[in-house]
């Protein structure tokens, strides 16, 4: 923290403007969380920049008490990205959702992620159009009935952290909107340099009520989600249970912790620099296997918009910004009064 | 129009002060005629005679090698007068193929010079470009003068020397081309050789060569006593065209292109505001993003993007921190970033959009000119989406159009369309160099602390501008988005009454920048008369040729060309109205004729053209010959 930060409270971060979320909808959640988190970076709200898309989770902005843009659908991204390079100094929060960052604006997300630019993507996952009025996503599982899918969707859903990683991100992270460890995902993904992505699993309790209970469920969280921590063995259902490698097929299996012992049972202790471990967690497949929430990876990188600054920097070095100089550049001649001279 | 050559009554040719020749070099998208045409022309302008280039070349890279649909052809108008376009007909045709010699020799002025490569005139070459017989030999040509030489075989012999593979050794063939054009002309090969020594610094061989072969075509002229079929037994001289009378100043040439991104980088200074430029590759308008891209020590930031859509975004978020956003495409690019437009627009950012228009629609004619897009620049959004639009008319013309299209940008607060096109782009003329000292500063502001009475992000000055609020300044945080805002507050707003308010303003505010603008002035002729011939763009060289012989043929025409398409000038409806008749040439089926009817109900009548190719003069003496009969 800067000593010259001076410190906020959560009233700080909080506009005169009305919420207009569903009530219930798991946005409150997320905006009480990130509230309550950003007095705890030591960042200033003149200094902090919320762009978002279009959607219901693109109203965000609206809420913060700092600078923020409520752009066009799935283009976020890419006005960040030009915010960013244009004042590396401001800390960019990108507020998204499964149709705004995976349908309508895949490729932008994609290429922020390459580039690695430095921001927080918050993509607010619950696998439905919520605003135009519960039409299925890139999300939906297959066979959802919606106002466009009446016989259920049949295409195959996106992994937005498998998409992330693919796309090349160096940090990927899960959420769950009342979890109360969100703000510990959001302060992780602050602290990492570049873009830090984050999926959030957002219960829109009207167009598609409760379709993560099966894992965000507060009775059966125990034995449903696996709580990641750096250095920390991948434990579960309060350390009965633990992740480990099947060293023949190469691939993750549920084992049992018996008497806490998880070395024995070869539980991984998790590295969140393991790029193919992450890969496995996010591809494990839920039911035979919990839900990794947490810090799935991080693994910095050069960012993008320091890289263009550095090359900003280098090729001005040692030039004069001379306009006449410019214009006057290449063979030139000169006519006088008596025509021209060569 | 000047004989390409002139007998004495010997039946010498003899050298000849041309007022003006036309010449255009054609040969296989492979055979680098672009660069031969651009150094042509750089010799040309440095021997100070007017000029005006017209490059025409395939949409395909490397066209399969000697076929019809890969000749690619660079023309050149120069004279020892004002030279306004690249010239209806060629008075020399440089034929490196068979290809090149179909494609290009009908447009060749009766009796005009054809010079063609024998070398490459044999029969898998004669097939790929449909002739039966070899043109060259079967007397069908007899209507123009034709010179035969093997440049093919000229060019190796004169490379010889420096080892390099058949391949590669034909690659100069380009130079020797030149050298002889050279020597026609009376130009200096100095400059060329100079530019090719810095081109192939790396490659000293390839250099060499290269001046070898440019040195080669040269002396060939000079020594070889040139004759050839309707030469009359006389043989070819060397024709002088003199200096073209300008200006007292320090000149250059410039494409449009070029001078665009000079004119954006002298805006941006002189609005003292650094420059993020987001562009996407598209032909014709790449090259704006390739010039800027290497001026970084003015401030400069270019940001080759995914796609057009995020070119203009991050523009726009470039803008909302504080930097000028600008981007650049060409129709089918203009399309897409349609929505983004619209968000700068609702938002009040300052943004330049540059059209360089190429035939449409859709993929249409990549590398053709058209101007087509006039529509889409004034009316082409959703909603009431009022947007400044300003057209360049030539090359150095773009230079200050990019200036002025920085100046409303920033004064206005408004996103501004910029229009050229594909002949604009990478059309080549003189260029007096402007001095940047008598260049009019308009530096930004950007409102920096808390206004009595409180935070307004949607407050308005007398242009209706709001303010420009850089994120990182304290107290100033606010929201914005493409939702309609309340008026003042730039809260969300829905209401009725509101959105009404907010429409007029948005409306009013671009109306507003023609208090900002000159009156429409008369380029040729008499405010009032006969006929106006009125244009926009890059009709104005053959439009203010025709009307400058009808002027001095004593008719009653006036020509009338437009850089402000939106708003349009508050003087021209009365202008317009003071003639018995306006004609609008285009490129387009008739764009601006329907705005203008439009605006001031008058009967502007359409002349069109959609070929993918400029008007000509004739053509449009054509059209004022009808409409004052």
């Amino acid at each position: 923290m800067n000593e010259m930060t001076k410190i906020t409270t959560l009233k700080d971060w909080e506009t005169d403007q009305e919420v207009r979320w569903c009530p219930g909808c798991g946005d409150y959640a997320i905006l009480k969380a990130v509230q309550r988190t950003m007095p705890e970076l030591g960042v200033r709200p003149e200094d902090t920049l919320f762009i978002s898309g279009i959607g219901c989770s693109s109203r965000f902005p609206y809420y913060m008490e700092t600078y923020g843009f409520h752009t066009i659908h799935g283009r976020a991204p890419a006005v960040a990205t030009g915010a960013k390079l244009a004042n590396p100094d401001l800390d960019v929060w990108i507020i998204t959702g499964d149709g705004d960052a995976l349908s309508i604006g895949g490729n932008h997300t994609m290429h922020l992620l390459r580039r690695n630019l430095d921001c927080q993507i918050m993509l607010f996952n619950n696998e439905i159009y919520g605003l135009t009025k519960g039409q299925y996503s890139p999300t939906s599982r297959v066979g959802t009935n919606t106002p466009s899918t009446p016989y259920g969707s049949v295409d195959r859903p996106a992994s937005p952290c498998a998409f992330a990683l693919g796309s090349g991100a160096r940090f990927i992270a899960r959420g769950i909107d009342i979890h109360k460890d969100l703000t510990n995902v959001l302060k992780a993904a602050h602290a990492h340099k570049g873009a830090a992505f984050i999926e959030i699993f957002q219960n829109c309790i009207v167009y598609n009520k409760d379709v993560f209970d099966e894992f965000a469920a507060k009775k059966t969280a125990a034995s449903t989600q696996l709580l990641l921590a750096d250095g920390e063995p991948m434990l579960f259902e309060k350390g009965a249970r633990g992740i480990a490698m099947d060293r023949e097929t190469l691939s993750l299996k549920v084992v049992d912790v018996v008497d806490g012992d998880w070395q024995a049972a070869n539980v991984i202790v998790h590295d969140v620099t393991n790029r193919s471990v992450a890969h496995m967690l996010i591809e494990m497949p839920f039911g035979e296997f919990p839900m990794a929430i947490g810090v799935l990876y991080d693994d910095p990188r050069p960012t993008f918009e320091a890289a263009v600054v550095e090359q900003n920097v280098e090729a001005a070095k040692g030039k004069k910004p001379d306009l006449q100089a410019l214009l006057n550049k290449g063979q030139t001649w000169t006519v006088t009064e008596d025509g021209p001279e060569l | 129009m000047a004989t390409a050559l002139k007998q004495d009554d010997n039946g010498n040719n003899q050298p000849e002060n041309a007022e003006n020749v036309v010449v255009r070099f054609a040969g296989d998208s492979g055979d680098g005629m672009q660069l031969t045409g651009g150094q042509f022309t750089l010799s040309t302008a440095l021997a100070g005679s007017d000029l005006a280039t017209f490059p025409d070349f395939p949409a395909e890279i490397r066209a399969p090698q000697g076929t019809l649909f890969g000749v690619s052809a660079f023309q050149i108008n120069f004279g020892s007068r004002a030279i306004e376009t690249a010239g209806d007909e060629p008075d020399v045709l440089i034929a490196m193929n068979p290809a090149a010699l179909k494609t290009n020799v009908d447009a060749l002025r009766d009796g005009g010079l054809i010079i063609a490569d024998s070398g490459e005139f044999g029969k898998r070459n004669l097939d790929k470009a449909k002739y039966e017989n070899n043109p060259l030999e079967d007397g069908s040509l007899a209507k123009w003068q034709l010179l035969k030489l093997d440049i093919s075989a000229l060019t190796l012999e004169a490379v010889k020397p420096f080892g390099l593979g058949n391949k590669e050794a034909l690659r100069s063939k380009n130079m020797w081309t030149l050298g002889l054009a050279l020597w026609m002309f009376e130009r200096e090969r100095q400059p060329i050789i100079d530019w090719l020594k810095t081109k192939f610094a790396k490659l000293p061989a390839v250099a060499d060569a290269n001046i070898a072969a440019l040195n080669a075509g040269h002396a060939y002229g000079e020594t070889a006593e040139l004759s050839g079929d309707g030469l009359g037994g006389g043989h070819l001289t060397t024709r002088k065209v003199g200096a073209a009378p300008s200006a007292p100043g320090e000149y250059r040439t410039v494409t449009g292109a070029e001078a665009l991104s000079l004119g954006l980088v002298a805006g941006a200074q002189l609005a003292d505001v650094p420059m993020f430029f987001g562009g996407y590759p598209i032909t014709p308008a790449s090259a704006i993003l390739h010039h800027l891209s290497r001026l970084k020590e003015f401030d400069v930031t270019t940001f080759q993007a995914e796609d057009e859509i995020a070119a203009i975004a991050a523009a726009i978020g470039a803008s909302y921190a504080g930097k000028l956003g600008i981007t650049s495409s060409s129709g089918p690019g203009i399309a897409l970033k349609g929505e983004a437009m619209g968000l700068a627009i609702m938002t009040e950012l300052p943004l330049v959009i540059i059209n360089s228009q190429r035939g449409g629609p859709s993929t249409g004619l990549p590398t053709k000119t058209e101007q087509s897009d006039l529509y889409q620049a004034v009316y082409g959004r959703n909603g009431d989406a009022p947007m400044p639009v300003i057209a360049a008319r030539s090359p150095s013309d773009a230079f200050e159009c990019a200036i002025e299209a920085v100046r409303i940008a920033v004064q206005y607060m408004t996103p501004v369309m910029l229009l050229t096109d594909g002949y604009i782009a990478n059309a080549a003329e003189p260029w007096k160099i402007p001095d940047v000292a008598s260049l009019e500063p308009f530096p930004v502001t950007y409102l920096d602390k808390m206004p009595e009475g409180g935070l307004k992000p949607y407050s308005r000055d007398e242009k209706f501008a709001r303010p420009w609020i850089k994120p990182g300044t304290p107290e100033l945080m606010h929201r914005i988005g493409g939702i309609e805002k309340g008026i003042d507050t730039g809260h969300i707003d829905y209401g009725s009454a509101n959105h009404q308010k907010m429409t007029e303003i948005r409306r009013d505010k671009v109306l507003g920048v023609a208090d900002s603008i000159p009156d429409q002035d008369v380029a040729l002729g008499n405010a009032g008369g006969k006929l106006a011939v009125v244009g926009w763009g890059s009709t104005y060289g053959p439009i203010h040729q025709a009307v400058r012989r009808a002027v001095e043929a004593g008719k009653d025409v006036a020509h009338i060309h437009i850089r402000n398409i939106w708003p349009m000038p508050k003087n021209l409806g009365e202008l317009l109205k003071s003639y018995d008749r306006v004609i609008v040439p285009e490129m387009n089926t008739g764009q601006l004729k329907t705005v203008l009817r439009d605006q001031y109900l008058v009967d502007a009548k359409p002349i069109n053209k959609v070929s993918g190719q400029p008007f000509t003069i004739a053509e449009i003496d054509a059209a004022i010959e009808e409409n004052l009969s």
